[in-house]
């Protein structure tokens, strides 16, 4: 098993682009399964009828999803026990089919007693390049 | 079916009841495996997922809205450590905020919500802000 991709990166500062995390696609079992993991089950998301109803063409992803994808990604980063924030908006609807890649830069780098904290400003984007949803993180890296 | 009250600046301070939750491996699991999550410390089933803490669903007495006329706007996330399996949280959720303000949509109604998670003996765990807009 590697560790955090981060660890052995002594070399961030402000302006450092980080590695990306491209996840599968996104697919309707998807949807249903986060619906029935997370709880959160706004028929919007998982039914094209009650999606049509509101206006949409059809199901749209949960934007609790991407936030999910941004997670990992801190955790593949920076490992799941050095995320102190993920603050994150949503502002672009997500459908079955797309594809979301994780990115990111750092903002601030400042020393701490165990190592570094990062300041990092992610987002999620579509295959269109197309940022979905954007938000910023702190991870401190020993 | 009956059309929920609108939501006021009243509902501010208002909060749920103090709800227990476990962690366990299982809906971590479950959790890692609906949004691909390939920490290996997730797929086990030792750490939650940051966006965990969603799974924590409590109500709040007169906040009640249509599911399909609300946006999820924003969240955060601010964490002392991750939650871990077998973790007991005591969490609680509160309306921080409630107002209205024109959007490209008309005039939608943003509620904030606060929330926080401790362990049993009161120690932060996490803390949580949710931004829903209501069209």
């Amino acid at each position: 098993m590697t560790g955090p991709v981060l660890a052995a990166r002594s070399d961030l500062d402000s302006g450092s682009v980080l590695p990306d995390l491209r996840k599968p696609p996104i697919t309707k079992v998807q949807l249903v399964k986060y619906a029935g993991a997370s709880g959160d089950y706004n028929l919007i998301h998982t039914d094209d009828e009650t999606a049509r109803t509101v206006g949409l063409d059809g199901v749209i992803a949960h934007g609790m999803l991407s936030m999910a994808f941004l997670g990992e990604y801190l955790c593949w980063l920076a490992g799941p026990e050095s995320v102190r924030r993920l603050s994150v908006r949503f502002v672009e609807m997500v459908r079955p089919g797309d594809t979301l890649t994780c990115r990111g830069r750092v903002k601030e780098a400042t020393a701490v007693n165990t190592g570094r904290r990062l300041q990092l400003e992610v987002w999620a984007e579509n295959q269109r390049a197309v940022r979905v949803t954007i938000g910023e993180a702190e991870v401190e890296i020993t | 079916m009956d059309q929920p009250a609108a939501l006021t600046s009243d509902l501010i301070g208002r909060e749920s009841e103090v709800v227990l939750f476990e962690v366990e491996r299982g809906a971590i699991r479950k959790f890692a495996d609906a949004v691909q999550d390939q920490t290996p410390a997730c797929l086990r089933g030792d750490i939650a997922p940051p966006s965990f803490p969603t799974t924590f669903r409590m109500t709040i007495p007169g906040v009640t809205f249509d599911l399909a006329r609300v946006l999820h706007g924003a969240q955060e996330y601010r964490y002392e450590r991750p939650l871990r399996v077998g973790d007991r949280v005591r969490c609680r959720v509160r309306v921080a905020n409630v107002y209205r303000r024109e959007g490209r949509l008309g005039e939608m109604t943003f509620l904030i919500l606060a929330m926080d998670g401790t362990d049993e003996s009161g120690h932060p765990i996490f803390s949580g802000t949710t931004t829903a807009i209501l069209r």
